[in-house]
């Protein structure tokens, strides 16, 4: 049944519609598509940004590996590699500075009237993808495959057999750092 | 009910029940429709529909447009969906104003529209080029890839901040 639900390409249109309303909702809210709250989390002086992901991540994670284990999800693991996975992201991270918004939160701050994030990042973002499909067969062939590690998890890093070995002390790292975070006033 | 109005009107909640509620939205994106949140892949796609509008089917021949066909998806209605949600919540909490220089940067590097632009421009690109070659952002990489502990997310998260904390450092010292 839940097949056929994934099939229905009309149908997923309007979820993906209906789940992207629920994410800007909750972005807006988290006042994460604001520059100011933006660039005080990477100068480390607000950690309102860091707060929201950690919070996701634990809640999401509990969640997605539960389903999992009960077989109703499967994964959706990206492939690495260190040619990938950190030249790629740190010209992000530089960029992110810049900018000042992440592409999600780009879309969210021109909803409540960011015309920087418009013009910057909503258009910004897309000559960026172009400009890196005119350079990816030779990224391809050079760089992406350097240092590859497939689509490991911690979970297989630390080559434990029940996952939860993994999950629980993430999460009671996260937590803690969270912890961490309030305690300092940050 | 009143209650629950004002809360939707409120401009800002906790980040713990943002964070909280995009997680439980993850279960709900895999469970009913297969698929983790993620942001920027639709903005390459939309990329490759516009080149393709301005330099004719030759454009689809390209390898990156081979691997990953522009069109309209899930995420391409994620990303409108997020459009749509963020301007409700802006606006039932009476938030939206239309705003070409954010006051931080105002403070800091004067009220010249061109020069922010400028600089958004770059930073615009920066992430465009840097999200596709590291083959998703801070949604993608930064909170689903992280909530299934992939190796490779982890390490793209942790060079988003790298990238992102050095650049903001030099830049409001």
């Amino acid at each position: 049944m839940i097949d056929a639900l994934h099939n229905n390409k009309r149908l997923q249109l309007m979820l993906g519609l209906l789940f992207g309303f629920c994410f800007g909702f909750l972005l807006q809210k988290g006042r994460v598509c604001d520059y100011e709250v933006i660039m005080r989390q990477l100068l480390l002086r607000d950690f309102t940004v860091l707060k929201v992901m950690l919070s996701a991540i634990v809640t999401g994670m509990a969640g997605v590996y539960a389903m999992r284990e009960a077989g109703w999800i499967k994964l959706h693991k990206k492939a690495g590699s260190l040619g990938a996975n950190i030249p790629g992201p740190l010209i992000f991270g530089i960029g992110f500075g810049l900018l000042g918004y992440c592409p999600g939160t780009s879309v969210g701050a021109v909803a409540h009237g960011a015309l920087d994030a418009l013009v910057g990042g909503i258009a910004g973002i897309m000559i960026g993808a172009g400009l890196y499909a005119a350079v990816y067969p030779k990224l391809k062939e050079h760089v992406l495959n350097i240092g590859d590690f497939g689509d490991k998890t911690l979970i297989d890093v630390f080559a434990v057999r029940n996952p939860w070995a993994v999950i629980l002390p993430v999460a009671a790292i996260i937590v803690l750092v969270l912890l961490v975070l309030e305690k300092m006033g940050l | 009910m009143s209650t629950v109005i004002d809360a939707l009107r409120d401009p800002s909640w906790s980040p713990y029940v943002v964070g909280a509620g995009i997680g439980v939205l993850s279960w709900l994106t895999f469970l009913f429709s297969d698929h983790p949140l993620g942001i920027s892949t639709a903005f390459a796609k939309t990329a490759g529909m516009i080149e393709k509008a301005v330099r004719g089917p030759k454009v689809s021949k390209k390898l990156y447009y081979q691997e990953n066909q522009p069109g309209i998806d899930w995420g391409w209605m994620l990303v409108i969906g997020v459009f749509i949600g963020a301007l409700v919540s802006a606006w039932i909490s009476g938030r939206f104003r239309l705003e070409w220089v954010p006051s931080m940067w105002e403070e800091a590097f004067g009220a010249n529209i061109f020069v922010r632009l400028a600089a958004a421009v770059a930073g615009g690109i920066c992430v465009g080029f840097g999200a596709r070659w590291g083959n998703g952002c801070t949604s993608g990489h930064g909170i689903s890839g992280t909530m299934q502990l992939v190796l490779g997310s982890w390490l793209s998260a942790a060079c988003f901040f790298i990238g992102g904390v050095g650049i903001a450092m030099l830049m409001y010292r």
